[in-house]
């Protein structure tokens, strides 16, 4: 059982980090639903 | 001698407009809109800095080349309570233009009558623009006598004008160009020729400063974020054109290249296929600025307690000539693409964009210098939470090399200061990315003080809504030397002559002996 398991993920990536489809491809692994996810441009 | 393009001259400006902050940056104008009575928009008067103040801070002075990225090393974080003295409005790459010269410019460089600035204002920028050293006798005769203020509150009020402010005084606007079409209203005209006024800028100066024949140019690229066009082909385009014209360019003919932040490096690498190929010999790439990312980061600012840093419109441009066996070579061959394939996570970025085109090469990671990735000056970049831009890309550039086993873990630390710079360009978007150590490369590979450098530039496709893709491309540029060809594949033109020069006393011992 992992943490995300039954959890609703909203999720903000970055550009220059994190993009948000590299974090949605992490929890693809798990049972979360993911809600929203989006990716922002901080420069 | 190799074929590859070279970068023959570059320039870099930048125009301090501190009242298009409040008036015309989108940080702004949004919290007008949701909070007119905003304590924010109240406080930012006490926020701006003078021109001074502006010249003398030590990244503006690396932009316009008068100081190297590595002297920034000298002055302790944060830079903003730190001055260059005797810091001068004209630099080696380019200028500083303050704000009433530059309001000047854009009327000069506006062909269908749509700016109006008032008279007694138009007086005094006259007397200033035409002691500019770059301004055409051409370009200074479009200014003009100057109009009536009441003419010009009547734009505003009748005919939703955009108003041009001096010193918190109404001195201007800029009018709509049609009456229905919102790609011609008077904010995306005002947003449209401020763009092609810095671009304008940045031409000028690099024509000057680098004693170019303006007749030899033959295509102009123009590379930055804006879209002109009208209702029917609302991004037609063609800044470069325009540019170009205005530069008295008239054997010149270009277009605009678009990927958000990107776009400068993406035009880097077209402008020297181009030449390459033979199909054109001189290209400049040229970009104006972005005056909506004025005061993008003001609000955390202001709550910190520091000037409003974004308060400069930037501009650059870069000549890309046929190889002449002197300037630094775009090694278009060692190029790096994030795919559309590639992926979104940071391992798989930085392989596509830094590792890419080192393996084309049979390069290591710590065969180039210097890496020009986003150069976004962390002063403005800090305080509102972004961190510091440009050290997060060394650290993941470094952590590919521990990867590769090219690197110790421990130099991980201190690979941003040999192998990176600190950031030193205003955040106007296409701007940073990539570009703005052109022009220090050109002069760190002529004088011999690096050998190779790669520029890497990144965009936000996202933004436009049409893919969740981000963008990005490299480039390496290199000391121009004879067999550069061959140089990257293991064999320079030092180790040529050493074996021809074994070969031969081989030859003559044989004889000796014989």
């Amino acid at each position: 059982m992992s943490f995300f398991d039954g959890k609703k993920v909203i999720i903000i990536g970055d550009r220059d980090g994190i993009p948000g489809p590299a974090i949605e491809e992490c929890l693809k692994t798990t049972e979360a639903e993911i809600v929203f996810s989006a990716t922002e441009c901080f420069v | 001698m190799s074929d590859y393009a070279v970068i023959k001259g570059t320039s870099y400006i930048l125009a301090h407009t501190p009242d298009m902050i409040l008036h015309n940056g989108t940080t702004q104008t949004m919290e007008r809109l949701a909070s007119p009575q905003s304590e924010y928009l109240k406080q930012i008067p006490n926020y701006l800095r003078s021109f001074d103040e502006v010249l003398s801070y030590p990244p503006n002075q690396v932009y316009v080349g008068n100081n190297k990225p590595e002297e920034l090393h000298k002055y302790e974080k944060p830079w903003f309570d730190k001055k260059i003295e005797a810091a001068s409005r004209y630099g080696w790459f380019g200028e500083i233009m303050p704000q009433d010269e530059f309001l000047a410019l854009i009327k000069m460089v506006d062909v269908f009558d749509l700016v109006l600035l008032e008279k007694s204002f138009t007086n005094v920028a006259k007397k200033k623009i035409n002691n500019h050293p770059m301004m055409t006798s051409n370009l200074k005769s479009r200014l003009k006598d100057g109009e009536d203020i009441a003419v010009i509150e009547k734009f505003i009020k009748e005919q939703q004008a955009e108003a041009l402010y001096h010193d918190s005084k109404l001195v201007g606007c800029v009018k709509r160009a049609h009456e229905i079409d919102v790609n011609l209203n008077a904010h995306v005209i005002h947003e449209n020729l401020i763009s092609k006024a810095s671009g304008v800028l940045a031409f000028l100066n690099l024509i000057s400063k680098n004693d170019i024949d303006v007749d030899s140019i033959d295509y102009v690229i123009e590379c930055s974020e804006e879209a002109c066009g009208d209702m029917n082909q609302r991004g037609g385009g063609n800044f470069a054109k325009a540019i170009a014209e205005m530069g008295g360019a008239v054997n010149a003919t270009g277009s605009d290249i678009r990927a958000f932040c990107a776009a400068p490096v993406h035009a880097l690498i077209t402008a020297s296929a181009l030449v390459k190929s033979g199909t054109f010999k001189n290209v400049v790439i040229v970009a104006g600025s972005a005056v909506a990312k004025l005061g993008m980061n003001g609000k955390d600012h202001v709550k910190k307690g520091i000037p409003i840093l974004e308060d400069v419109l930037g501009g650059f441009a870069v000549l890309i000539s046929e190889n002449d066996g002197v300037n630094p070579v775009v090694r278009t061959d060692l190029v790096g693409s994030h795919k559309v394939g590639t992926g979104s996570s940071p391992q798989a970025v930085m392989t596509s964009l830094i590792a890419d085109p080192l393996d084309k090469g049979g390069l290591k990671i710590t065969d180039v210098d210097k890496y020009s990735v986003e150069m976004q000056n962390p002063d403005i970049t800090k305080p509102a939470g972004a961190g510091d831009v440009p050290e997060s890309n060394y650290k993941m550039i470094a952590a590919l090399g521990v990867k590769r086993k090219e690197l110790e873990r421990k130099d991980i630390a201190t690979f941003a200061k040999e192998h990176g710079m600190p950031g030193w360009a205003p955040t106007q978007g296409h701007i940073p990315s990539g570009v703005p150590y052109i022009g220090h490369a050109r002069e760190a590979l002529l004088n011999g003080d690096i050998e190779r450098t790669m520029v890497v530039g990144k965009g936000s496709l996202f933004l436009a809504r049409m893919t969740n893709q981000f963008d990005g491309v490299s480039v390496i540029i290199e000391k121009n030397i004879v067999g550069a060809d061959e140089k990257a594949t293991g064999i320079s033109e030092d180790e040529v002559k050493k074996m021809i020069a074994e070969a031969m006393r081989n030859f003559a011992s044989h004889l000796l002996e014989g």
